[in-house]
């Protein structure tokens, strides 16, 4: 009998020799005779154990990992084909307790599938959300997306289905559905991991989009730095072309859609929407004032339906399963399922779908497993580079939409960065303020300079030049950032600065305050 | 040496362009105002005699939004609205001035002059200084920093010189270029604080595909583009008392 072994082909089992271990498990599978079927599949997002190795048995998939091709050779000797017992063996993978404990919806086929295999997508459920959405009214899907809940997961947390009415509603044509795939938050790769293992759920959920709000185009505009993406993007859009998916009539209706993938120029700023918008356009991407909104006149001036790439992905299963199941999940406003990025000094590190209401303790611990370093943490930047700072008191916020908000935290893409008592938070602020400097697209004056003079500020504080005055400027400063900046990447910085100081102001040479109540 | 300039000037600048929509009624500090459909809360502002500080904006390019000195409030909306870039509704209650959009406008114009020569800020006149006077600013509290000052004049032009030093990035320049001549010879290059205004690929203006019409000279709100007549001698940067 064929034994079937998977080997990730994501970028980060790569960057840590997938390749090598996939072709060394091939030649002692031939020097051993054993006829194997080797399929490089999607991962499944625990990237401490990539390579990760699963073995089909009769009962189910066993998982070894980390593999280097040196383990190899021992692997067989232990008999793994057969799910043999290893020091690097996991047991059945779907009970490890970092998989068991999740609710993966979005990422329902993580680490199951081989990306780019058309018959394996819809074997695990793929199409039938698209083909439920094609025998609905184009409103009844809208109002699906609706009653789901589902809020933007790029970072603004407008809720989705809001957004396509008002696209669906527009009365100009053409219009257009475009993909923010540009992923710059720091300790972010959800949507790599979407992109580069499971295409065809965000092509799906493309074409939903296109159908309910009358676009038959759509744009994927990707970061220059994934190649990977880039390529097997392109390979599905090939196929569902070729399978009468994408094209003049897709699954036989009377609806035409197809799309291509645009490559970025490396810039965070390119993730704003608008600025996105202009440098699609072939501009330098600069962010444009709103209103009039994208969903009004967005690419060319058309109706524009701007998605970040989980929050189409999470589509499918929405038509599929119904909006009233998708929003079973979740706390308060924030419905769903958030595909959570565990980054920075974490021992486990990798992706958690979990609905929302967890707190940031059970992830930080029960499923990242403290720090790498072993030591306490310190600090957590949730949300990305413009995210505040917590410390040990705020970790029992669940996540959480309006819960963050309230301490000037965000959900944003679901990235949260963790640090340990080594960290000077001084020089996370002033990095903060360095990061804006460089990146923001310097359109408007309050980031533009505000940014310098904010890093330059800190760096007085630091070395004890003037503190008082310093130090009251740089919050002057930040309130100018916060409420005069055109977009939040100038309104949003001083928002990791001002939590620095709030927390941790010793490491600035302020006085630390009372340590007050703040949950 | 700018009273030839300020000769030129006629009329008041609206802001931003007039728009021929039916009439608006809104209400700017607490006075009736009536604008055509389209038109900017700016332009009503300034219809209704109450004119926003604005360095970005003027009625002959299309508003863009980018200096953040014409923050209002409108009754109703979060935040501080710019005024160049909202259109007016009806019924809509705008108010210009009041103690926090002081401490906002004067937060954001003195960042500019911290990256502005010290010695043009006295006795000059511009629409820069203008606005500083209008926002009542004449100096900054951040002391000496990263700037551009040092940064060379390009003269090559025969008639007008562009001295970054005195640069907003306010792209009025690039705008004007764009919109009235169509000639897209000017552009912002680089990002975030390094942005500066170039001609074509970085060339020099003369090298550049500039057609020497004269438009962004005329949009500068800051003399950082200016004609080279103005100047019996050639063109000198201030100097610094001190040095
Ligand atoms: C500075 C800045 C960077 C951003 N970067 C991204 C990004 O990389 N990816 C993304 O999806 N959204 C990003 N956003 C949010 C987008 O502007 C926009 O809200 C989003 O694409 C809308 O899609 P969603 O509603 O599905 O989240 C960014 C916003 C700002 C202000
Ligand atoms: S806040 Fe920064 S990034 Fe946003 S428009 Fe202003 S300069 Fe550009
Ligand atoms: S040269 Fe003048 S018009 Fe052009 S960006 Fe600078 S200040 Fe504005
Ligand atoms: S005049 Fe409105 S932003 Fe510049």
């Amino acid at each position: 009998m064929t034994i079937k072994v998977c080997v990730p082909r994501d970028a980060a089992a790569l960057s840590v020799g997938a390749d090598a271990t996939a072709a060394a498990i091939a030649t002692a599978a031939q020097l051993a005779g054993q006829t194997i079927q080797l399929v490089r599949t999607s991962s499944r997002g625990m990237f401490w154990l990539e390579p990760f190795v699963e073995v089909e048995t009769a009962s189910g998939r066993v998982g070894y990992g980390p593999v280097t091709a040196e383990d190899v050779p021992g692997l067989f000797a232990a008999g793994f084909l057969q799910g043999g017992a290893h020091p690097l063996a996991h047991g059945k993978v779907e009970a490890m307790p970092f998989l068991a404990r999740q609710e993966r919806l979005t990422f329902a086929r993580a680490g199951l599938t081989d990306p780019l295999s058309l018959a394996d997508y819809e074997a695990h459920g793929g199409l039938r959300g698209l083909r439920r959405a094609l025998g609905m009214a184009p409103t009844a899907v809208v109002e699906e997306v609706v009653a789901s809940g589902l809020r933007g997961r790029g970072g603004a947390g407008f809720p989705t289905g809001i957004k396509w009415r008002t696209v669906a509603g527009a009365p100009a044509q053409p219009k257009y559905v475009v993909v923010n795939a540009d992923e710059g938050d720091s300790g972010t790769y959800s949507d790599r991991m979407v992109m580069e293992g499971d295409p065809y759920v965000l092509l799906e959920g493309m074409a939903i989009a296109g159908y309910a709000t009358g676009a038959s185009f759509g744009y994927i505009y990707l970061r220059s730095e994934y190649p990977h993406a880039l390529a097997v993007l392109n390979e599905a859009l090939a196929t569902l072309r070729a399978r009468g998916v994408y094209g003049r009539s897709v699954l036989g209706s009377d609806f035409a859609f197809d799309a291509e993938v645009r490559v970025g120029a490396g810039a965070y700023i390119c993730g704003e929407e608008t600025a996105l918008l202009e440098s699609l356009e072939g501009k330098r991407g600069m962010v444009r004032f709103k209103p009039p909104l994208p969903a009004i006149k967005g690419l060319f001036g058309q109706p524009t339906v701007v998605n970040n790439v989980v929050s189409l992905a999470s589509v499918p299963i929405i038509l599929d399963r119904g909006g009233a199941h998708y929003a079973d999940f979740g706390m308060g406003r924030s419905r769903g399922t958030l595909p959570i990025q565990l980054a920075g000094n974490v021992k486990r590190a990798g992706l958690v779908e979990k609905a929302f209401g967890v707190t940031l303790r059970q992830l930080i611990e029960d499923y990242g497993g403290g720090t790498r370093s072993g030591r306490p943490v310190r600090a957590v930047q949730v949300g990305g580079p413009l995210g505040a700072y917590f410390d040990q008191r705020l970790l029992d916020l669940p996540l959480d939409y309006e819960a963050l908000a309230q301490h000037k935290g965000m959900v944003g893409h679901g990235g949260i960065v963790v640090f340990d008592d080594t960290v000077d938070m001084a020089e996370q602020a002033r990095y903060a303020m360095e990061f804006c400097a460089v990146e923001s697209c310097g359109k408007c004056t309050p980031c533009r300079i505000g940014s310098t003079r904010g890093r330059e500020l800190i760096e007085k504080i630091v070395r004890g030049e003037d503190v008082a005055r310093n130090h009251r400027q740089l919050l002057a400063l930040c309130d100018v950032m916060e409420n005069a900046s055109l977009c939040a990447l100038g309104g949003m910085a001083p928002w990791p600065v001002l939590s620095a100081l709030q927390y941790f102001p010793g490491d600035f040479g302020l006085p630390e305050k009372e340590p007050a109540h703040v949950v | 040496m700018w009273s030839e300039l300020r000769d030129l000037r006629e009329g008041q600048d609206l802001g931003t362009p007039p728009r021929g929509g039916e009439p608006v009624a809104l209400v700017v500090d607490g006075k009736p105002v009536t604008v055509p459909a389209g038109s900017s809360v700016m332009l009503a502002a300034a219809t209704g005699r109450c004119p926003v500080p604005k360095l970005c904006a003027t009625d002959t390019l299309e508003a863009f939004g980018s200096c953040r000195v014409c923050l209002v409030e409108i009754q109703g909306r979060k935040g501080y609205p710019a005024a160049c870039t909202t259109l007016v509704e009806p019924g809509m209650v705008v108010t210009t001035q009041s103690p926090r959009l002081h401490e906002l406008r004067k937060g954001v114009v003195e960042l500019y002059l911290s990256d502005f020569p010290k010695e043009d800020v006295p006795g000059g006149w511009s629409e820069l200084h203008e606005t500083l006077q209008q926002v009542g600013v004449t100096g900054h509290p951040y002391g000496q920093g990263e700037n551009h000052l040092q940064a060379p004049v390009d003269d090559s032009n025969p008639y007008f010189l562009f001295d970054p030093a005195k640069c907003i990035v306010c792209s009025r320049c690039v705008r004007a270029c764009e919109e009235i001549q169509g000639t897209f010879a000017l552009t912002i290059q680089g990002r975030g604080f390094a942005s500066q205004v170039a001609a074509s690929q970085g060339e020099r203006f003369l090298d550049s595909e500039c057609v020497s019409c004269g438009a962004c000279v005329q949009a500068c709100p800051t003399h950082s583009l200016v004609e080279k007549s103005l100047f019996e001698g050639g063109y000198q940067r201030a100097q610094s008392p001190k040095a």
